[in-house]
């Protein structure tokens, strides 16, 4: 079997830099939010408390670091093993989005200095259901990056250290798969206490469910993306036949996703509120939209091997759980009373300068550390 | 194979059919009221917009006014914030010449913490920083528990904490119910200084009595109203408005201890519509279904163990 390397090659290329240099000026902002406090870079408000940080950097965010998840459940609970190829970049993703939402949490919240506090019995309550968020996600992070490593090892030449932990991963693996079911249903669940405020063309019960579905597809969106990116900056081996097959499993998992969605909105009687023409009903059409359209791609065999019909229903596909997140936290939430919203600059480049900081990461590891198989 | 991978999906199935029968869950957990609950009942018939209250809120909670125009005189907030924990508002419609009247006529509405039997603020917090307190029922906030989430903000349906935006070490803040005074058996600061008695402090059950009294009176006809708390023995007489048929907060989100009369449906006074059942009920039935002794969890963490070791032999 064909081992991960190094890719090689310069680091400080032209996008590295230009990363670098939008991380920079974000930094300016957040010292500006440190000092005179959250008002003074963003627009949230006493009605919309959580705006793109959250909705953004941790809700969307932590489902661009699905990849991981997705494959790893596909693999090991669905037996496809053939899959092994993918399943490290796709870490790599994961751990990167992960840990990054776990910086955009310290930036958020108000009291950060105090923010150990979920981590003691006597502070946690465990109605919360950001509790078992907070908690889950945290818990991920470190299981990701244990499950990624062996690659750091590999490079620091610790063999044993390495082959060592390869006797116990097949715990943390499962942990790897645990807990994001866990939390990612939760990030549905957070919503359900807002209740009336939350539009009904997004609220509902199910809310978990339809979280935990979308954060599947999206993940095998990312991967797609990211491997059809790769592939050709990088002349690595093509894998349109491994997505391929597993695009066919995406189209079913979107029908049954889209079946749930729709079936929860008319049995709540609210489907109305779809062909108003409004921005909330728009929302709705063109997010489900953004589904259905590769959804109807992936059902044809020939389709999926078309690398580049591969590549766009990816990205409708990510727009798609990436807008459906976005209008259940802050498009469909309406705290009524004339509250309005919508990020400010300081607030937009914190969000710019923690992607940055997440490509420059990710063109340092692919470089330096064993990711991909090469041809 | 075939028959490991069907399984798994009839348990997936099982899982959302699960999901599917969670409303007839939602009645298992009931929060009911505490017998020892104290509350505010306002009436907006009785109020004269004085705004009286909104200054004893200031002195009883030490807080400084929010000086507005351009002498800086004026403490005139417009609306709640970490600065303001009571506000009075003005509805008014079309001549406004009526008090307590939907269509040319106006009325007053106070704002402040509900003090919900079944808080969505306490449920959601992670840090258990919003706290009932088990006798009185009066939710209070703790800074030194709050990292600062917000989610009690998001999770409330009366949009009650506020955040000290423009702090870097902010706090959230809210009416708390002058616990710090009931505690010692006096008034919250609205209910001792307004001089009409329309925030008036009692025991709940008491308060509940007084509101369906004054449901039950004929409008123009003279009758006693207490004063600051139902038992000051403070009294003004005066005639009976036309209340109209809702009490707020008597069923709204699982009911709240502060209860609200009015003369104008309270959807034009900018309360929201509410369900009587309590949102915090359906969320948290969810989360203790999937999470009660992390019994659920545990067991698909060991069938993932099993699975992956199976796998992880037989593949690398």
């Amino acid at each position: 079997m064909k081992e991960e390397q190094p890719l090689g090659g310069k680091i400080l290329t032209p996008t590295f830099l230009f990363c670098l240099f939008l991380f920079l000026i974000s930094l300016l902002f957040i010292g500006k939010r440190f000092i005179y406090g959250l008002g003074a870079v963003t627009h949230m408000s006493d009605g919309y408390p959580w705006g793109i940080w959250i909705a953004f950097d941790v809700v969307v965010g932590t489902a661009f670091g699905c990849g991981g998840y997705a494959l790893a459940l596909l693999i090991y609970v669905f037996n496809k093993g053939e899959y092994h190829p993918l399943l490290r970049p796709a870490l790599m993703t994961s751990l990167l989005g992960y840990s990054l939402a776990g910086v955009a949490v310290v930036i958020d919240v108000g009291r950060y200095w105090q923010l150990y506090n979920i981590f003691l019995p006597w502070y946690i309550n465990p109605s919360s259901v950001l509790l078992e968020v907070a908690l889950c996600v945290g818990a991920y992070v470190f299981v990701l990056w244990v499950e990624f490593s062996p690659t750091f090892l590999t490079k620091l030449g610790a063999d044993k250290a390495r082959d060592g932990l390869k006797k116990i991963m097949f715990i943390f693996i499962a942990l790897g798969i645990l807990l994001p079911t866990m939390h990612q249903s939760s990030l549905g669940t957070v919503m359900v206490v807002a209740g009336s405020k939350l539009s009904p063309l997004w609220w509902t019960g199910l809310l978990p469910l339809l979280f935990l579905i979308s954060c599947i597809f999206m993940g095998w969106g990312i991967v797609v993306f990211e491997s059809c990116v790769s592939a050709q900056r990088y002349t690595l081996p093509d894998e349109t036949h491994l997505l391929g097959k597993l695009s066919a499993v995406m189209a079913w998992l979107i029908a049954a996703y889209l079946i749930v969605r729709f079936a929860d909105v008319v049995i709540r009687g609210h489907l109305n509120l779809a062909f108003k023409g409004d921005l909330l009903g728009n929302m709705f059409l063109l997010e489900n939209l953004l589904l259905l359209v590769p959804m109807c791609i992936l059902f044809v065999p020939a389709n999926r091997q078309k690398a580049p019909l591969l590549f766009l229903s990816a990205v409708s596909i990510v727009l798609a759980a990436t807008l459906y997140r976005f209008n259940c936290y802050i498009i469909g939430f309406n705290p009524g009373d004339g509250w309005r919203y919508f990020p400010a600059f300081g607030e937009i480049f914190i969000s710019i300068g923690i992607v940055a900081i997440e490509i420059m990461a990710f063109l340092w590891f692919i470089k330096r550390l064993p990711v991909y198989r090469r041809a | 194979m075939e028959i490991k991978r069907r399984d798994f999906l009839k348990g997936v199935a099982g899982g959302a059919a699960l999901a599917l029968a969670r409303p007839t869950l939602a009645l298992a957990r009931e929060k009911t009221r505490l017998p020892d609950a104290v509350g505010i009942l306002y009436d907006a018939t009785l109020c004269i917009g004085c705004k009286t209250c909104m200054v004893g809120c200031r002195k009883a909670n030490d807080l400084t006014p929010e000086m507005q125009g351009v002498q800086n005189l004026w403490d005139n907030p417009i609306d709640l914030s970490a600065g303001t924990l009571n506000i009075i508002k003005k509805y008014e419609n079309g001549t406004g010449q009526d008090k307590d009247r939907e269509i040319d006529g106006y009325s007053f509405v106070k704002r402040h913490c509900m003090h919900c039997v079944d808080p969505a603020c306490v449920s959601a917090c992670p840090a258990t920083a919003m706290t009932k307190d088990k006798k009185t029922g009066i939710v209070s906030y703790d800074k030194d528990a709050c990292i600062g989430c917000r989610y009690c903000q998001v999770a409330c349906p009366f949009n009650i904490p506020k955040f000290e935006w423009d702090n870097p070490f902010p706090k959230i803040v809210k009416c708390q119910l002058c616990n710090h005074l009931v505690e010692k058996g006096e008034l919250p600061g609205c209910c001792s200084s307004c001089p009409t008695g329309a925030s008036l402090f009692g025991s709940f059950t008491g308060l509940l009595g007084e509101a369906k009294r004054r449901k039950n009176m004929a409008p123009g006809k003279y009758y006693d109203f207490p004063l600051s708390s139902l038992e000051s023995g403070r009294t003004q007489y005066k005639p009976a408005a036309d209340y109209t048929p809702a009490l707020y907060g008597e069923n709204e989100v699982g009911g709240t201890q502060v209860l609200m009369l009015s003369g104008v449906p309270f959807g034009r006074l900018g309360l929201p519509d509410l369900p009587s059942e309590s949102y915090v009920a359906l969320s948290e039935n969810i989360q203790h279904t999937l999470y009660q002794g992390m019994i659920l969890p545990i067991v698909a963490l060991g069938g993932l163990i099993f699975l992956v070791k199976k796998r992880g032999d037989k593949g690398e």
